[in-house]
């Protein structure tokens, strides 16, 4: 014990830094912020050391080679003892510290740490926000697999449609004219050094501020923030009614740091590293490429913006979004900080949860993207073939060798993309789904060059048979007087 | 020592070590900018393009549309499979040929084609093409892309060498109007 002491005091006296750290150490901090509402910027510090302990792992096997990549992640599944755990973690550790810094966002909106004086405290939480996201991004592309490969051709696509430079951008980002070898070097040099000291860089200024500016304190309805006097208000508040940090509030951002680090070691032991999917060979267009989690929204909302709207809505949503966050503080820098107080911050928040909730919901059934083997590996299920007649069930031949199954389900199976059509017939006269499979429309294809005059007859004596048993198919009225004569219309009009 | 101005002879020697280092920077820079651009300036020099060959015309029957790959004409030898390219080649009448980039007008995704129903459709958010390339529903803004062809000794080839995307088609296919 004297040995470590003696060893601590040589140490010191050439440090110097034993009294800083312990003035940081017992900086007093406000009694009710010794919280477990204030434990998620620790939380998502904790992952990030993760992170990078795993990523260093994993670099340890990887081979950053577009011909190489996808069996080097083989290897480290398969071939090298627990490596599969280490890319797990890594994994798992990525999509919890996405989320983690997400929360930690919400509650500092909610509960208006960004107001002054924390204006670049928010400031550089958002560009610690993007770059997380670009982690998230580049990460996913290293595990270079199919999804890899036309995820970064979405990207590029995108990158494409910046007015002039677009071609310039695509060329730089997939350095050439392809997604090749260039293309995961320079991914794999943004992930591994760029945007990883940016990372620390931009976490060593934001603690800084954290510890300069003291935590933000527990809001309170009509404790009001005004630049002239919250200074004072805030150290008084400490002075009076602190605790030092450690030991009284660090104990809870322990606690939930360790159960954090518990839940990704719990996650990847049992769910398992991501991948990889198939080899990134184009080659192989049997696939359907699908984005990490945290992008599952942005590929709902890709397929839901009507064309025209596509192009200004990726390249602007993202500024605005961007410079929104930046000014937040400098628009509302002052007044209440208490979520009780500001019910339009909640419903922000509430807003954006939904819709990020009800897009990512989407994007994992993909309602919008056409089951490609339904046609020939989802049969028609058998009520809707029960006592049909020759022709109808030879429509229902058509309807599955037409491929219109990889669109339309029948009892739940097939394609989402158009409507479900087990009652159809209810909606449709004959002449009307005449019309619809020859001229297509509302987002369907026209059908007229690819189906014979007995193709199309067969399918729509099918399709007709699609209603109800209780419910009569819909029929034209005007059709149905001219062809019984026992009935014909009063001819006074004609 | 003073100078004029009130300025010391440290002060000038201390602006001075800050010029020289800017001068040094700015020199530096080129080299390095340069070499950051070097997938741009490649373009400009003549491009990425050249005429690759499909193999043989028997490959690709009259009123039939098949896969066919190509290596790329820029390939490194790291590039591993990412430089096999696959297109669609449909072959119209047995004279006319079209070649179509495998990449959806949307986002890129790899289009898959239907023989029974003449489609093209792209697994990722839903976009079909009729058999000439032409929009037929879905989230495109346009037809696919179709590559220049030519004939040499029955033999099919292309003007190929770069990913097609919806900002740079122009320069390198032939445009489709969508046929409504």
């Amino acid at each position: 014990m004297r040995l470590i002491e003696s060893i601590g005091e040589w140490l010191d006296a050439r440090l110097q830094l034993g009294t800083s750290i312990r003035e940081t150490m017992e900086h007093p901090v406000p009694r009710e912020t010794a919280s477990w509402f204030y434990v998620f910027g620790s939380a998502a510090f904790i992952v990030f050391i993760l992170q990078i302990v795993t990523g260093i792992m994993l670099a340890l096997i990887y081979v950053p080679s577009a011909g190489e990549a996808w069996s080097s992640l083989q290897i480290l599944n398969h071939n090298v003892s627990l490596g599969w755990y280490i890319r797990a973690l890594h994994g798992w550790g990525s999509n919890f510290m996405v989320a983690i810094v997400l929360i930690h966002m919400v509650q500092v909106f909610l509960f208006g740490a960004y107001k002054y004086p924390r204006e670049l405290t928010w400031i550089v939480g958002v560009f610690l926000l993007i770059v997380t996201l670009g982690m998230a991004f580049t990460g996913q592309v290293l595990r270079f697999d199919q999804d890899a490969y036309w995820g970064l051709g979405i990207g590029a696509s995108i990158a494409s449609r910046v007015p002039v430079l677009g071609p310039w951008i695509v060329n730089l980002m997939l350095g050439g004219p392809i997604i090749a070898g260039a293309t995961l070097s320079r991914f794999f040099a943004l992930h591994v050094f760029v945007i990883p000291g940016l990372l620390i860089a931009f976490v060593a200024v934001h603690l800084l501020m954290v510890l300069k500016l003291g935590i933000n304190e527990w809001p309170m309805p009509g404790r009001v923030v005004r630049k002239a006097t919250y200074i004072k208000d805030y150290h008084e508040l400490t002075r009076k009614d602190g605790v030092p940090f450690v030991p009284g509030a660090i104990w809870k951002d322990m606690f939930f740091a360790a159960f954090i680090l518990l839940s990704i070691a719990v996650c990847a032991a049992y769910f398992g590293p991501f991948g990889p999917s198939g080899p990134p060979d184009p080659t192989i267009i049997q696939t359907s490429p699908r984005p990490d989690f945290f992008f599952l929204w942005l590929y709902a909302v890709l397929s839901f913006l009507p064309p025209s709207m596509e192009t200004p809505a990726l390249l602007i949503g993202p500024v605005v979004a961007i410079l929104g966050l930046l000014l937040l503080p400098f628009l509302f820098g002052e007044g209440e900080k208490s979520w009780r107080r500001r019910p339009i911050a909640v419903l922000t928040i509430l807003l954006v949860a939904v819709a990020l909730g009800t897009f990512t919901h989407l994007a994992q059934h993909t309602p919008w993207s056409p089951v490609m083997d339904a046609w020939s590996g989802e049969p028609i299920p058998h009520e809707f073939l029960h006592n049909r007649s020759a022709l109808e069930r030879q429509g229902a031949l058509v309807f599955q060798v037409k491929q219109c199954h990889n669109c339309h389900s029948l009892g739940d199976e097939g394609g989402k993309r158009g409507p479900a059509l087990d009652k159809v017939a209810v909606r449709l006269t004959q002449d009307q789904l005449i019309r619809q499979v020859i001229q297509g429309g509302g987002n369907m294809p026209a059908y007229g060059k690819n189906l014979s005059p007995a193709q199309t007859t067969a399918l729509v004596a099918f399709l007709e048979t699609l209603h109800p048993a209780g419910q009569s198919p819909a029929r034209n009225a005007s059709r149905a007087l001219a062809l019984e004569p026992d009935t014909a219309a009063p001819s006074s009009h004609q | 020592m003073t100078l004029p101005g009130g300025l010391t002879r440290r002060d000038v020697l201390m602006k001075l070590g800050i010029l020289f280092n800017g001068i040094i920077a700015a020199i530096l820079a080129v080299p390095i900018v340069r070499y950051l651009l070097s997938p741009v300036a490649r373009e400009r020099k003549g491009g990425y393009e050249s005429w690759v060959p499909l193999g043989s015309l028997d490959q690709f029957p009259s009123g039939q549309t098949r896969l066919a790959t190509y290596r790329n004409p820029v390939a490194n030898p790291t590039d591993g499979d990412t430089a096999d390219i696959p297109c669609w080649v449909r072959n119209v009448d047995g004279q006319t040929y079209q070649v179509f980039a495998i990449n959806c007008a949307h986002l890129g995704c790899p289009v898959r084609w239907f023989q029974q129903s003449s489609l093209f459709m792209c697994p990722c958010h839903g976009g079909v093409y009729y058999q000439d390339g032409s929009r037929a529903s879905g989230p495109p803004e346009r037809g696919l892309f179709e590559y220049h062809y030519r004939i040499e000794n029955g033999k099919l080839l292309i003007r190929a060498g770069e990913m097609p995307t919806p900002g740079h088609a122009s320069n390198i296919v032939r445009e489709i109007r969508p046929c409504v």
